[in-house]
């Protein structure tokens, strides 16, 4: 068995292939942060005052609040005096077409394999480009607008949509919901608004490509996404960024909002830069994403695979305030080397006959440890609730951690909720009959642990299905591609 | 005749256990050789040490397979050289669909070659008659590897990635085992069927019964880690009627 392990260890130990950065001139605040950067932030921004206001009311929330602890991951203090709140290529104004862009943003899509044009490998896809703290551009806007689709940065939305904005920032992820909730608040600086008009079906994917690449900065991007009654939409993310020995920190906050019979499905591929080998470096990435079924017969379905990050702390929620609304989370979380990962759901009940499920696989490898913390709370009022949830977590080698939180609370006697939690390791046995039938050993773990999380993987959309499969094989193997 | 697998004094080691303790064996293109023996007599021990098994110590003396030194070799290389195992616990791969599975180990197999990958509609036309020939259903094909599968199936399974994979040398580890009349009647055919002067097969059984099925040119009595007899398919008869008795006690 030892040898086995070996020869994982020497296999888990993929190569970091976007940690390129890129060499464009960008404009940053000075590291530090108090009102006065906040409303430098506003005012660059040409935001109106009702926004800078409730920055300003965040960041005082803020400074009250304590970082949480219960989560089991560790890393040193982080000092949030020393980050620099914003970062954007310098650019005279917004591109007006998708031409003007900077070459060298341009290249640096491009060498992330999503090339920025409304063309071939993302025909039917459009995207959100955003760059350090600003998008720098959305393909595909017009075909959306003749339906009536709004598909913009949040920045462009704050100026184009302000009542849409102003009704719905901030209303399932209050201000003060959770420390790193309250700083984006302050201080995010771009991130995505999608609005699906009544009964409209968005024919394509919307996905924005999130890029970190200045150094000594933070992230804090905001996603706002609201289905009104009886719309569908597909969305997804993606992000990468630059390998650098300090850690930088990505604190989003994703809001979604579906009305009467609407349906949101929100994928997720996370391939943040994880540190390298020895622990070092890497992305902390503390993500609060929340999704409300405000609408009867509405749903929300989170699917996540997440490989990238130093550090995750992350729980994509749904509030099934709506009778007969749905709540759905499919999670494959991936660790190495030094990673942490502490992620999970929570899926209240308020409404009638509300379902969730959720399957979670947890994969730990090299000295990683992976947890899953999920609460599923069922209250007074939702009679006829159910929910299962599904727990499996894959170890390989024999110095990884995989853990399993799950908290229940049931208010309602009517209620159905199901646990089922399951741990193996990669069996020698497995690794021998793949590798006899010519597999070699790294591409026989890619195999059983893309086995292993087969549930999750088909709810992706399937391009991007594709992608994840094989960013599952590399952030495992020793090779690249 | 072309020399394909050469086995000289091979010694093998398991936990300190000596289990191999010298086998000389030559099988030849075309040749099916069988190797029958007692349990615990080390027939499953050599099977999985030509494979490539982690656990198992080569102490002594060497094998050839086509002229190359076979145990300097990974599972993967040795897949790729044209050697192949049908296992006698066929391993459970939840989530991996077999026909996935199948494409995917051939086309590994030719990546090694550096042949082209096998198109979608080659394959699956060559999926359809292989899979008529081994007596499997659709339906398994798009199920998990063996995951759920009767022992009868996950042998016929067996011997379906053999028909796909082509290897030059077949060794299959008692592939009777656990199977009723039928079953074991429609793998022999397989295995006929696969039968050519480029390859061999190397069949590991306890008992007689494959061998009516599966007629070998040479027969092997393996007892206590040593090759104790060989000879012709009438040894195998010789074996049924007076058992292994006469070589334990040799050995003994």
């Amino acid at each position: 068995m030892s040898s086995t392990i070996e020869t994982l260890k020497e296999h888990t130990s993929g190569e970091y292939k976007y940690g390129f950065m890129t060499a464009v001139e960008e404009e940053t605040t000075p590291p530090g942060l108090d009102e006065e950067v906040i409303r430098r932030i506003s005012a660059r921004k040409e935001e109106p005052e009702w926004l800078t206001e409730w920055r300003l009311a965040a960041y005082r929330r803020w400074r009250a609040m304590a970082e949480p602890d219960w989560q089991k991951v560790t890393y040193p203090p982080i000092d949030y005096q020393a980050i620099s709140y914003f970062a954007a290529p310098k650019q005279k104004e917004r591109p007006k077409s998708l031409d003007d862009i900077d070459p060298e943003i341009r290249r640096t899509y491009e060498k992330l394999g999503i090339p920025i044009r409304e063309q071939e490998i993302l025909a039917g896809v459009a995207v959100d480009y955003v760059f350090d703290s600003v998008s720098v551009a959305t393909t595909f806007k017009n075909k959306l607008a003749e339906l009536g689709i709004v598909f913009c940065s949040i920045s462009e939305a704050v100026r184009d949509h302000p009542e849409l904005v102003r009704e719905y920032l901030g209303s399932v992820v209050p201000q003060g919901d959770n420390f790193f909730a309250a700083l984006n608040s302050a201080v995010f600086t771009d991130g995505s608004f999608v609005y699906v008009p009544k009964g409209v079906r968005c024919p394509m994917e919307l996905s924005t490509y999130f890029r970190i690449n200045a150094a000594g900065t933070g992230q804090f991007e905001r996603t706002l996404i609201i289905a009104d009654e009886g719309s569908y939409v597909s969305y997804l993310e993606g992000c990468t960024a630059p390998m650098r020995d300090e850690n930088q920190l990505h604190a989003a906050v994703v809001e979604l909002i579906a009305l009467d019979d609407a349906e949101i499905k929100y994928s997720t591929v996370q391939n943040w830069y994880p540190g390298d080998r020895e622990g070092k470096g890497g992305i902390y990435n503390f993500v609060t994403k929340r999704g409300i079924c405000r609408g009867r017969r509405s749903k929300i379905s989170w699917t996540q695979v997440e490989t990238g990050s130093a550090i995750t702390w992350k729980y994509p929620s749904c509030i099934l305030q709506g009778d007969d609304s749905v709540g759905e989370f499919y999670s494959v979380a991936l660790t190495n080397n030094f990673q942490q990962a502490d992620t999970g759901t929570k899926m209240i009940h308020i409404g009638k006959r509300t379902r969730s499920r959720i399957v979670a696989k947890g994969i730990a490898a090299g000295r990683s440890d992976s947890t899953y913390r999920g609460l599923v709370r069922i209250l007074r009022g939702a009679t006829g609730a159910r929910n299962h949830t599904q727990c499996d977590s894959l170890l390989i080698g024999d110095r990884c951690g995989a853990h399993t939180v799950p908290y229940i609370e049931v208010r309602n006697r009517s209620a159905e909720v199901e646990h089922e939690a399951t741990t193996s390791k990669i069996s020698e046995d497995q690794l021998f009959y793949c590798r006899s039938r010519g597999f070699p050993e790294e591409d026989a773990v890619a195999l059983i642990v893309n086995g292993f999380c087969r549930e999750v993987m088909e709810e992706l959309p399937m391009e991007f299905a594709v992608e994840a499969r094989k960013l599952l094989g590399i952030s495992l193997e020793g090779s690249v591609g | 005749m072309k020399n394909m697998l050469r086995i000289e004094e091979l010694r093998v080691t398991v936990e300190g256990k000596e289990i191999l303790k010298g086998v000389t064996l030559e099988v030849g293109a075309g040749e099916v050789h069988a190797v029958m023996g007692p349990n615990g007599s080390g027939k499953s021990t050599l099977a999985y040490v030509l494979a490539g098994r982690e656990g198992y110590e080569v102490t002594g003396g060497r094998v050839l397979f086509l002229g190359q030194d076979l145990l300097a070799m990974e599972p993967e290389e040795r897949a790729a050289a044209g050697l192949f195992l049908a296992m006698q616990y066929p391993v459970e791969i939840p989530g991996v669909s077999n026909m996935y599975f199948l494409r995917q180990a051939m086309n590994a197999v030719r990546k090694a070659r550096g042949e082209p990958e096998i198109a979608a509609g080659a394959f699956m036309k060559m999926l359809r008659e292989k899979a008529r020939l081994v007596g499997i259903r659709d339906e398994l094909l798009k199920r998990d590897v063996n995951t759920g599968f009767s022992g009868g199936e996950k042998k016929r399974n067996e011997i379906l990635q053999l028909a796909m994979l082509e290897p030059k040398l077949a060794v299959l580890d008692e592939t009777d085992s656990g199977l009723d009349i039928d079953a074991l009647k429609a793998v022999a055919e397989a295995v006929n069927s696969l039968r050519g002067p480029d390859r061999a097969f190397l069949v590991i059984t306890h008992y007689q019964r494959l061998l009516e099925h599966i007629e070998p040119d040479h027969v092997h009595v393996m007892v206590d880690g040593r090759i104790r007899r060989s000879g012709g398919k009438e040894l195998a008869l010789e074996l049924e009627r007076h058992g292994y008795e006469q070589f334990a006690a040799a050995a003994a």
